[in-house]
């Protein structure tokens, strides 16, 4: 059976599993759609918690943003450590409270704690905005995961994607999707450890990853990571383990991912689900430990992907330096049955090789700064070389290569790697041209040849972390416009029916929206995620643990410091990136050395939530505290016995 | 009236005290939370280079493995001492 057959047979099978159980899981009220009846054990919803969290970007992207990281594995623990610690904020900070409180939406305490339709509506807005840009990159994976491994475009990939969201969303409500994402738990959890622990098994001898990473590199006989570290310092990579040159900028990244986490509205909505309070307590532990068997595994996964791919790029490296032997050929590569995979990559255009100094060798290694720096103003100048038009003077442009060359060679001749210069060795630049992060998982059992089976279940994964996250997303976006906007304020009057038909429409309407921006991405997508944990962390987050553990801050406190948190939070990321992300538009260069402080716009969310628990407090001491039914509700939240009479509105 | 009056001051004093353990047990937590994480992970791995795990020092596996492995820790015993505050001060469901 060919591959392509293989991924069709078990991508078919776990979609007919998710169409079942949305069969099965009907939503008849309000209170199932948006809350599952909260009926939910706690360990079912933590399996449910862990697919809804974790997304395409964990999934596809982050072990390869951990390995191919250019200063170096650890400083992106970032990403481990904020992903995984925001759950530990999550149990301690709001997801009790927020559980006792009963209701359905984040947006609803929002509301009710600062007795105020506009700081309803601000976080109606605030939810919006982080959840439509985090809706993105899910559509946009399960997309490009269709046309890598279903040979059908990205576009055609997008609307089977979103068919099956839609028949679980819509008819299930939170009921169906969560007992679809434990399914899509089970697939993506088996897709993610199966394939690392046989690599695991290959290089380290260890069957846990997570020991493989801290093992023995079987080959060489030295430990896995210095021997890593061994092989990309001798190609000019910095160490996987090096330190990270910028500490401030770490601790505020970590912080806004953790902070981040805790204050997305989907993730929190889904501890509505459970029975009682407790049990929304060990539901975030159980979230936990689903996601930690996925994120202790990822740095194993991603930095043996990498040490696999840099020994099949130079084969003396597996046992001995990289430099001592010749690097892959092309030849190889073209008629390797061994190495096949390399060129199916190369379709995708997620790695592309060129052999730039035409020895019949594909050179990987980074080339060192000066290096760097004159072939990029070398292809400058080509560029503009070939965008001239036929009839223009052409003599001074042929100049400007011609002068742009001379420096290049005069780089070459100076730069060096394992004691000889580029010259010396007749290299003229990294011929790997292109290796994308997302490669490293989805091409995981490939590079280590693993059977076809493991291929195509990586391949189901995929679908199942971007799907599960986009029905989590889509429903904390339909529960705000039917719940909030349109019960909350348009008609307070509609009736249960009417709701939960304003509801499905709703979320009919975001996934057309969600799909439309899956088709025409704003260009955008990588940076958005900063966008969502930014807000979440400077807007979201803040308010809500004022909104239990003060009594003092009042409705006035509480808008101005969302305001302050969301217009801080985002001109400073838009002053980098450009206004709402369109390229150009950016006042400052989005370098580090223009940062201030070193802040990057990734980290500034941490920043960001400082200001609004500031204003909120300064602004809430100078006017009347609130009201008493509202320190009455503060009370009760903080208490967990009652919670099972909660009543739905 | 008087006896409705001093158990109703009774209640707030009993959660009132219930408040003040809960947010004892949080910030120890925090504390935890803080120091393998933030402290071990990446304030400190300078000072700790010296102590190796496997082929990373002590501060790498921190930020990689040990911080997950703590969270989880923490979350459930934040759990069950919270449980057994609940029903200490009776207010458990």
């Amino acid at each position: 059976m060919d591959q392509f057959t293989l991924n069709l047979i078990v991508v078919g099978i776990t979609f007919a599993i998710y169409i079942g159980i949305a069969i099965w899981a009907r939503a008849g009220s309000t209170a199932e759609f948006y809350a599952a009846g909260q009926g939910v054990h706690p360990v079912l919803n933590g399996m449910a918690t862990g697919a809804d969290w974790m997304s395409a970007a964990s999934f596809i992207s982050m072990a390869g943003i951990i390995a191919l990281a250019p200063a170096g594995g650890y400083e992106q623990s970032a990403y481990l450590m904020g992903w995984t610690g925001g759950y530990v904020l999550l149990a301690l900070l709001l997801a009790p409270y927020l559980r006792k409180f009963g209701k359905f939406t984040v947006p609803e305490f929002i509301g009710d704690r600062f007795y105020s339709g506009g700081a309803r509506l601000l976080a109606v807005i605030c939810l919006i905005v982080i959840s439509v840009t985090y809706v993105i990159g899910q559509m946009r994976g399960v997309g490009v995961t269709f046309g890598r491994f279903l040979e059908i475009s990205t576009d055609m990939g997008l609307y089977i994607g979103a068919a099956i969201v839609f028949v679980y969303a819509v008819l299930g409500g939170m009921k169906g999707i969560t007992y679809t994402q434990v399914a899509q738990y089970v697939v993506l959890i088996i897709a993610y450890t199966i394939p690392a622990i046989f690599i695991s098994l290959q290089l380290t001898g260890s069957f846990l990853p997570q020991f493989g990473l801290t093992g023995t590199h079987v080959a060489s006989g030295t430990e896995f990571l210095v021997k890593l570290d061994q092989v990309v310092t001798e190609l000019g990579f910095r160490a996987y383990t090096s330190e990270t040159a910028n500490m401030l900028n770490m601790i505020l990244f970590t912080m806004s991912l953790m902070i981040g986490t805790a204050g997305l509205p989907h993730v929190i909505i889904r501890f509505f689900t459970v029975p009682k309070v407790a049990d929304a307590r060990s539901s975030a532990g159980w979230a936990l430990v689903f996601i930690a068997l996925l994120y202790t595994v990822a740095p194993a996964v991603g930095s043996m992907a990498r040490l696999n791919l840099t020994t099949t790029m130079w084969p003396n490296a597996a046992t001995g330096n990289a430099l001592d032997g010749p690097a892959i050929t092309r030849e190889a590569i073209d008629s390797n049955p061994e190495l096949s995979w390399i060129r199916t990559w190369e379709k995708t255009g997620l790695l592309t090789m060129t052999d730039l100094n035409g020895d019949g060798q594909i050179q990987y290694f980074n080339e060192p700064a000066a290096t760097a720096a004159a072939n990029k103003a070398l292809a400058a100048a080509n560029a503009a070389l070939a965008a001239a038009p036929a009839d223009a003077d052409r003599t001074a442009l042929e100049a400007a290569v011609a002068d742009a060359t001379a420096k290049r060679d005069a780089a070459l001749a100076t730069d060096t790697l394992g004691g000889q210069t580029l010259a010396e060795r007749g290299w003229v630049g990294n011929e790997v041209t292109k290796l994308d992060n997302d490669m490293m998982v989805l091409a995981n059992p490939e590079i280590a040849a693993l059977p076809g089976w493991v291929i195509a279940l990586v391949a189901a994964g995929a679908l199942a972390a971007a799907l599960s996250t986009a029905a989590g997303l889509l429903l904390a976006i339909s529960s705000a416009i039917s719940h909030d906007l349109i019960k909350g304020s348009i008609n307070p009057n509609i009736s249960e029916k009417g709701e939960l038909l304003a509801a499905r429409i709703a979320m009919t309407f975001a996934i057309a929206i969600a799909t439309w921006l899956g088709l025409n991405p704003p260009g955008f997508a990588a940076q958005v995620v900063a966008l969502a944990f930014g807000l979440a962390a400077a807007t979201i987050f803040p308010v809500l643990m004022m909104g239990i553990f003060s009594k003092r801050v009042n409705k006035q406190g509480a808008i101005a410091g969302m305001l302050v948190g969301l217009i801080f939070t985002s001109v400073y990321i838009f002053a980098y990136k450009g206004w709402f992300f369109v390229p150009g538009t950016n006042m400052l260069p989005d370098t580090p050395d223009q940062y201030f402080f070193g802040i990057s716009p990734l980290s500034i969310g941490t920043v960001g939530a400082i200001l609004n628990f500031a204003s909120a407090y300064i602004v809430s001491s100078v006017t009347a505290p609130p009201p008493h039914h509202v320190q009455e509700l503060v009370e009760s939240i903080r208490v967990p016995r009652g919670a099972g009479t909660a009543v739905a509105h | 009236m008087v006896d409705r009056n001093s158990n109703v001051t009774a209640d707030r004093a009993s959660s009132n005290a219930y408040w003040s353990a809960n947010i004892r047990i949080i910030l120890i937590s925090l504390a935890v939370w803080f120091f393998c994480s933030f402290g071990l992970g990446i304030i400190l791995r300078p000072m700790l280079s010296g102590i190796m795990v496997g082929g990373a020092d002590l501060g790498f596996w921190f930020a990689q493995q040990g911080s997950i492995y703590v969270f989880l820790v923490l979350i459930f015993v934040y759990a069950w001492r919270m449980n057994r505050l609940d029903k200490e001060f009776g207010v458990d469901e």
